[in-house]
């Protein structure tokens, strides 16, 4: 028999063990936010930050609910600027399957929005991009409305878009 | 007769008094005079510049504060910004007391209080004699307040700004109604007079925000106040008697706004109606700005707010007789813009 300073090693070992085969079968964590210069002009300026479901209202209290409603797992943000000017927000909510992505996808669609071939869906504006594909629902703003804005948000999205 | 100013300085004296005790919350200051003007109507300055943001994003820095001076002079009926400001930050606050700005950084850095507001209010108390380090700039969180364009600052030589969170709330439950929540320390312990700075926007729940739903930021989980449209949760959380007493004045950012899709920034519904909303009946306040809110929508062709189903009847909750936060009547409500 182990005595108790052997169980306690034996027991250490195990839950390594286990630990080790948990994250082992997982699919690694997906990294949707393109490094600086990966899109032309685009730099990333911040660290990526990220909201479990439960703690949304910290990021935009008020309107936590209608992503929680419509089943997001987490929600990663991201600060970008292009050209050393004109500043973006990425924010990538990862849903539980992609009709939540939908659900939220439709709220963001009006007459005034321009369809974009982007992901499963996407639409533009002159200052944002919104796009879905599989359980992902991509909005990207930009603070400035410049004659190249929406462009340049759009080949952003696209980055974004071949990493999820 | 009492100046207004001697009434002012009186009743933040009082309010000490009426904050400490339990059996006071019922009277309701909307029921003091602190509120309404000469006319016994509660009185909303809006002072618009259509100039305030020439071809930029950013409004121009001098005609903030040229704007701010209008809206003040309007309000008070004093013209010189000195005196405007004397008659609003009693003498007792402005000799050493602290002074509040609550702000509002939740939209992001594209729909948060102008940092160009913020810095207007900042140097004209310090010009009426406020020290730089008895103004304190805050907000629900760091981020929130970097938004507004203010990082951490605790040292005392210059206009401090740190988070509720960071301050703590406190660990006893303040209650009112609805409302079962923990108080930034901000609040209880560190401000003697907060002035609100709320941005006008469009609510995807509560159907508008401004003054009272600004003190959402207040509390520790704001989230459990957003049942039925946030009714009653924003009367009742204005209800609570530190936030009833302390937060007296409101100078309200309508430099841009959104009209749909809020709280979060959505540019492609991004307004500007280049102006300020000033005054102490919050209610009154929040009357005003759904209005403007709905004549927006109404231009842009969008449904009304009840249509859309979010009236922001916290609105009328907030002015009935258990609340007593002001006057939702337009026949109580002297406009005025300037």
């Amino acid at each position: 028999m182990f005595g108790p300073a052997r169980w306690d090693k034996v027991i250490g070992l195990l839950a390594i063990a286990v630990v080790i085969a948990g994250t082992g079968c997982k699919k690694t964590a997906v990294d949707p936010f393109p490094a600086s210069g990966a899109v032309a002009g685009w730099e990333k300026t911040s660290d990526t930050r990220v909201f479990a479901a439960k703690d949304l209202w910290q990021y935009v209290d008020g309107d936590a609910e209608q992503y929680i409603q419509a089943g997001v797992v987490s929600t990663s943000t991201s600060d970008y600027k292009y050209q050393g000017q004109l500043e973006a927000t990425v924010d990538v909510y990862t849903m539980g399957d992609s009709a939540g992505a939908q659900k939220i996808f439709g709220k963001s669609q009006s007459k005034d929005a321009k369809a974009i071939s982007l992901g499963d869906a996407g639409i533009a504006y002159a200052q944002s991009v919104t796009f879905r594909k599989g359980p992902y629902l991509v909005r990207i703003v930009a603070y400035e409305d410049t004659p190249t804005a929406q462009q340049s948000l759009i080949a952003l999205a696209h980055g974004v878009e071949t990493k999820l | 007769m009492k100046s207004r100013r001697d009434f002012l300085k009186n009743a933040a004296a009082g309010a000490v008094v009426l904050g400490s005790s339990a059996a006071a919350d019922k009277l309701g200051l909307a029921a003091t005079p602190d509120t309404q003007g000469a006319n016994g109507k509660s009185k909303v300055v809006i002072a618009r510049d259509a100039a305030l943001h020439g071809t930029s994003t950013q409004p121009d820095e001098q005609r903030v504060l040229n704007l701010l001076d209008k809206a003040m002079a309007a309000y008070t009926g004093r013209d010189k910004p000195l005196e405007a400001w004397k008659s609003i930050v009693p003498a007792n606050i402005r000799a050493g007391k602290v002074i509040g700005l609550k702000v509002n950084g939740l939209g992001g850095k594209g729909i948060s209080t102008h940092t160009a507001l913020i810095q207007a209010v900042a140097e004209r108390l310090q010009q009426a004699g406020v020290k730089p380090g008895n103004i304190l700039v805050w907000d629900q969180n760091a981020n929130f307040l970097q938004a507004c364009g203010f990082a951490i600052n605790t040292d005392p030589s210059r206009v401090r700004s740190y988070p509720a969170d960071t301050a703590g709330y406190e660990d006893k439950e303040s209650s009112w109604g609805v409302a079962h929540i923990h108080i930034t320390k901000i609040l209880t312990r560190e401000c003697d007079m907060v002035i609100n700075l709320p941005i006008l926007k469009d609510h995807r729940m509560a159907g508008v925000t401004f003054a009272m739903k600004n003190m959402y930021g207040v509390v520790d989980k704001p989230f459990t106040l957003h049942e039925n449209n946030c009714n009653p949760g924003v009367a009742d959380l204005n209800c609570i008697p530190v936030i009833r007493t302390k937060v007296r004045f409101t100078i309200g950012d309508a430099i841009s706004s959104v009209y749909d899709g809020g709280p979060a920034f959505h540019p492609e519904r991004l307004w500007y109606p280049n102006a300020l909303v000033v005054g102490e009946d919050r209610v009154a306040l929040d009357y005003t700005a759904w209005q403007m809110i709905a004549s927006k929508r109404a231009e842009a062709g969008m449904p009304t707010l009840e249509a859309d189903g979010r009236p922001p009847n916290y609105i009328i909750t907030a002015a009935d007789g258990a609340h007593l936060l002001g006057t939702n009547d337009p026949q109580r409500i002297h406009l005025l813009e300037v």
